[in-house]
């Protein structure tokens, strides 16, 4: 099978959000071409923000996504009140943790249970797996964890998909003493679920296949990063949020047109739970690490099939998060919101979204309206590590059918868990 | 409307034009209602879930978000020539949704505020899918509500009219009995945004933004006067009508 030429074509990539497809092109074994292509026409959301006022930004944001509403509605909060000087409370920080972690359950759990285990039992979808008695259980597993999250979100955010009591400050309005119970009851109950479905993705077979890749996470010296930290990588990256788009870079491929993003003066980086595991890797619950004894690995890793590995370590250790942060919460205490003026200025903020860093820059003007805005979105980056892992991706299969090459291919891009609708969104040098 | 053939489990497709993809994720997350659906329906083509994706003919075709380029809209033709009934799934589909902000301003302009390069499609103005195709129903909410997806398929496969309600959140905000942002002098878009999210927003502290887009028979103009009389500028009205629902009729000529 070695011989001629072989062509691997998804199109539509499947079981991804949003519209894309993939090219490889293989010639007596060598990779000859790669093109992953994002098919997603530009909605152009950093043009039509402009001339919005400052309180609406993170609504209309949240519209950029409907898996990681969570995170882009919290990292354009954090840009704005930081552009109009308004700083939040600890508590209101806690809360928007707890927040992220919960949409991060949902989105990890839907990935996992949904788009990705699909390829290792041998079916086209979930829906070809609840037919099936012997995999049937881990859909409804799946089912059962997301919901979870969704009901999370929507019990401090007022609806899972697209949250409503997010706001400039702080909340609009905040749950009462018995949520908290309720949420720490649900979580600890669920929690067994994120375990079993963790052991699951531990004991899945993955290619032994190494690539040497930066890394980009947030970092915290205390806690696992979620909605701020500095940004840090395998290879000596070290700044703050305010500096990203000093050494993010990005440029235009001449051949696929694609967008690639770059390190300053280095390479593609790729960025999300694989990322985040190895560089936090000492600060995740010990039942997050214990998957990955169960697995048999030792991070860090730069085996870009192990990011299923990390996105369950890291569903795992969301539950231990929103569990402690409810433990250490008097939400009877809390203010809802912060008072505030608005002041004109520029904010930037990185946070770790699901599927890896986001940032979002504004200027507020005057009048407390948008003068520009810049959002950058994880699967930005992911793209390019993704198509330049498929260049090194030839030896695994070479010997394989084009069907079994198709699947092995599809499968590494679905570790990335792009989300392709966020990804038309580009950095403007 | 003619009943779906029953005999056979009916076929449908979830299609998604320039939107979130949070609409359709809306359908699975309805739960033990989308289960118990899946004993009438086969659902044939639905990438973002499968990977197995079959051409039409379809039964009903669900379609999520707004045809923004010309390979959208020759696409959205396509899928209406395949399928016996086509549903707008959310207000991207119904109404243009946000990306109908950008409406009044040349997309050209626009698209060089985001690039360096012109991009491989070329964006046009967002209008609701039916500026282009006969639609046969229309869910709205952005994002819509799990309920209400299940409920327009269920109708579909019955052959009757989904029930929608035909009121504004106004009805569903005095239900329950939140005080009104209007009496209070904060501008709110639930008289003329149509109802269904159980006044969601104002029950959270929050005035209505109209991401339902109108509800039958709006009185807009009557509103933006309200809204000039409580101190708001033209360029405030604006922002108001301008914004999930910038390209519906009802909405894109008030505060011009």
């Amino acid at each position: 099978m070695s011989g001629g030429e072989k062509v691997i074509s998804i199109e539509p990539l499947t079981r991804v959000e949003g519209e894309g497809h993939l090219r490889l092109v293989m010639e007596n074994g060598k990779i000859k071409e790669v093109s992953l292509i994002i098919d997603e026409t530009p909605r152009l959301f950093e043009a039509f923000l402009v001339g919005r006022k400052y309180d609406e930004v993170h609504e209309i944001a949240s519209r950029i996504c409907g898996i990681c509403y969570v995170a882009h509605q919290i990292t354009a909060l954090r840009a704005v009140e930081k552009a109009i000087g308004v700083s939040v409370t600890e508590e209101i920080k806690k809360l928007r943790r707890f927040l992220a972690f919960a949409g991060w359950i949902q989105s990890h759990s839907l990935h996992l249970a949904f788009l990705a285990l699909p390829d290792y039992f041998g079916h086209e979808s979930v829906f070809s797996m609840l037919k099936s008695p012997e995999h049937k259980d881990l859909v409804t597993l799946g089912i059962k964890l997301r919901t979870l999250g969704n009901k999370l979100v929507e019990q401090l955010g007022g609806r899972w998909a697209h949250p409503v009591t997010c706001v400039v400050g702080g909340f609009s309005k905040l749950p009462d003493q018995k949520w908290v119970e309720k949420a720490k009851e649900m979580l600890k109950e669920g929690k067994p679920d994120a375990e079993k479905l963790g052991k699951v993705v531990a004991k899945l077979e993955v290619p032994d296949f190494t690539v040497d890749r930066e890394h980009v996470a947030l970092w915290d010296p205390k806690e696992y990063p979620i909605n701020e930290g500095r940004l840090r990588s395998n290879k000596g990256l070290d700044i703050s949020e305010d500096e990203f788009t000093k050494f993010i870079l990005e440029s235009t491929d001449p051949k696929t047109n694609v967008k690639r993003s770059k390190v300053k003066g280095r390479d593609v980086l790729l960025v999300g739970p694989l990322a985040r595991v190895n560089l936090n890797y000492d600060k995740l619950s010990d039942d997050a690490k214990a998957l990955a004894d169960e697995a048999g690995v030792k991070f860090p890793s730069q085996n870009p099939f192990l990011q299923n590995l990390a996105r369950a370590m890291e569903l795992v250790h969301s539950f231990d998060e929103c569990l402690k942060i409810l433990d250490e919460l008097d939400i009877t205490a809390i203010k809802p919101k912060v008072e505030f003026e608005v002041k004109p200025g520029i904010g930037a903020a990185v946070t770790e979204a699901p599927r890896g860093i986001l940032y979002h820059g504004y200027r507020i003007g005057r009048n407390g309206l948008v003068m520009s805005a810049n959002v950058v979105t994880p699967t930005v980056h992911n793209v390019s590590s993704a198509e330049a892992d498929l260049w090194s991706f030839g030896p695994h299969i070479a010997n394989l059918s084009v069907d079994e090459a198709t699947l092995k291919c599809g499968m590494l891009i679905r570790a990335y868990d792009f989300c392709l609708s966020c990804s038309v969104h580009v950095l403007r040098l | 409307m003619a009943q779906v053939k029953m005999k056979e489990k009916a076929k449908v497709a979830i299609f998604k034009l320039s939107s979130c993809g949070g609409c359709q994720l809306q359908l699975v997350d309805a739960g033990e209602d989308f289960l118990k659906l899946l004993d009438h329906i086969d659902i044939v083509y639905f990438p973002i879930a499968k990977s197995e994706n079959l051409d039409g003919p379809y039964d009903i075709v669900l379609v999520e978000g707004s045809a923004c380029s010309a390979e959208e809209i020759e696409h959205l033709r396509k899928i209406r020539a395949s399928t016996k009934y086509l549903v707008a799934l959310g207000t991207c589909a119904c109404f243009g949704g946000l990306q109908s902000i950008r409406n009044f301003e040349p997309t050209a302009k626009l698209v060089d505020m985001v690039y360096e390069k012109p991009p491989k499609s070329h964006p046009t103005k967002s209008f609701g899918i039916d500026e282009y195709v006969k639609v046969d129903a229309y869910v709205v909410g952005c994002p819509v509500e799990p309920s209400e997806v299940v409920e327009v398929i269920k109708s579909l496969l019955m052959g009757v009219k989904p029930r929608f309600p035909p009121y504004s959140v106004c009805v569903e905000c005095k239900l329950r009995e939140n005080e009104c942002f209007l009496l209070k002098g904060i501008p709110c878009m639930g008289p003329i945004t149509a109802g269904g999210c159980n006044a969601l927003c104002p029950s959270s502290n929050r005035p209505c933004e109209g991401c339902r887009g109108p509800t039958k028979d709006p009185n807009s103009k009557a509103l933006a006067k309200l809204l000039f009389e409580l101190g708001a500028t033209n360029e405030d009205v604006r922002r108001k009508f301008r914004k999930y629902a910038a390209a519906s009729m009802a909405f894109a000529g008030v505060g011009v």
